[in-house]
């Protein structure tokens, strides 16, 4: 994230041989501290052969925070609402309402914000305490071209390795969320659909132009099971690709000119952080949305939505 | 200069026209929504979030092949 001693850009570039990613830095003097944006996340200690990097660290510390806030503010509720509990009190009743605009149904929304809620508040605390100043605390260490500094803060966010599995929990929470909500039957009939092959026998007397539309059913349940591995590419990148090019960005403009040209930059990666753990959980709560409507009762939801609009 | 240099260049910067060209319209008309009927601004923000989440995917896709060519 910062550069200590070190006047040069950093370049990443990837080496060819192998998958990891090198940075190609000049010629260093032996005295200099270096430090290179990289892309995977620094090791920093190791629990026996478990290596621990500093964006598993990071994420250690956030669940750590979240866990002790959480704690702190569910001993101390009360009926009467005062203090922190007031304002997490409006917290929780905005994206309550936020979440009925997406999903149209209360009954949705209270099974899927606690999740939602808590992958927001990961996604944003990780985004956050990337860009907070605790970058200076880091180990030196020998590299190959000489001193290294290694960071012991960066953000879970900014290693594929942090937002891969979160990518994973959504979608795959979603569809453990469809087949509780709709039946294992109907979820597996959207991804292999078995009821469009069988309409082929029962319905072909009635109607033959089945022999047209079940295949092409078929497939398009296919191309559905597809996409739920791009749903995960894209939610992983999405966010592993911001956040890293945020540091890399404010390592860059630290590097041209420190102090004075990365402040209005930080203060974009502030908003970044905040659109991008809002994007991440929103996403999340439409998959879980979609799981959770039947296609052949369209039309019976679309009362009960009806009804649920006019109660309001 | 290396052409790997260049190729990344070449491919994360045409890779994010069409995104940007995307992000510009989606802001635009949300825009002009809202100054249409202003009271559905807090209706038409969480949809022009996802829209735009949409398209800037495609930018992302860019990035990782600029990050993986070698």
């Amino acid at each position: 994230m910062n550069t200590e001693n070190t006047t040069e850009l950093n370049t990443v570039t990837t080496n060819s041989s192998t998958q990891e990613t090198t940075v190609t830095v000049p010629e260093y003097k032996t005295e200099e501290i270096s430090h290179e944006s990289t892309l995977y996340a620094e090791p920093i200690f190791h629990i026996g052969d478990f290596t621990v990097t500093n964006s598993l660290f990071t994420s250690w510390i956030v669940v750590f925070l979240l866990v002790i806030f959480s704690l702190v503010i569910k001993l101390k509720l009360k009926k009467i609402p005062k203090g922190i509990q007031n304002l997490f009190e409006i917290v929780i009743e905005g994206g309550l309402s936020l979440c009925d605009q997406v999903t149209n149904s209360r009954k949705i929304t209270n099974k899927a914000f606690p999740i939602v809620m808590s992958v927001f508040l990961i996604v944003l605390l990780n985004n956050w305490i990337g860009i907070l100043p605790f970058g200076g605390f880091g180990l030196i260490e020998m590299g190959e071209t000489g001193k290294m500094f290694i960071p012991l803060i960066r953000s879970g966010t900014a290693d594929i390795n942090g937002t891969l599995p979160l990518a994973i929990l959504s979608v795959l929470g979603a569809n453990l969320f469809g087949i509780l909500s709709i039946g294992l039957w109907k979820t597996i009939n959207k991804y292999v659909n078995l009821k469009a092959l069988g309409g082929l026998f029962t319905k072909i007397r009635k109607d033959p132009t089945v022999l047209m539309t079940a295949p092409i059913m078929f497939a398009v349940g296919l191309i559905e099971f597809i996409g739920e591995f791009a749903k995960i590419a894209s939610l992983s990148f999405r966010l592993f690709g911001n956040v890293f090019a945020g540091e890399v960005l404010l390592a860059s403009m630290g590097a041209i000119l420190a102090y004075a040209l990365p402040t209005p930059f930080i203060l974009l990666e502030v908003f970044v952080g905040m659109i991008q753990a809002f994007i991440f959980a929103i996403l999340t709560l439409v998959y879980y949305t979609i799981a959770s409507l039947d296609h052949d009762e369209e039309e019976g939801h679309g009362d009960e939505e009806g009804k649920l609009k006019g109660a309001h | 200069m290396e052409i790997a240099t260049l190729s990344k260049a070449i491919a994360i910067g045409l890779g994010s026209i069409a995104p940007a060209l995307a992000i510009g319209m989606i802001g635009s008309k949300a825009m002009e929504a809202i100054g249409r009927n202003p009271e559905a601004s807090g209706k038409i923000f969480v949809p022009m979030l996802l829209a735009s989440a949409f398209a800037e995917a495609i930018a992302i896709y860019a990035l990782v092949i600029a990050f993986s060519i070698k």
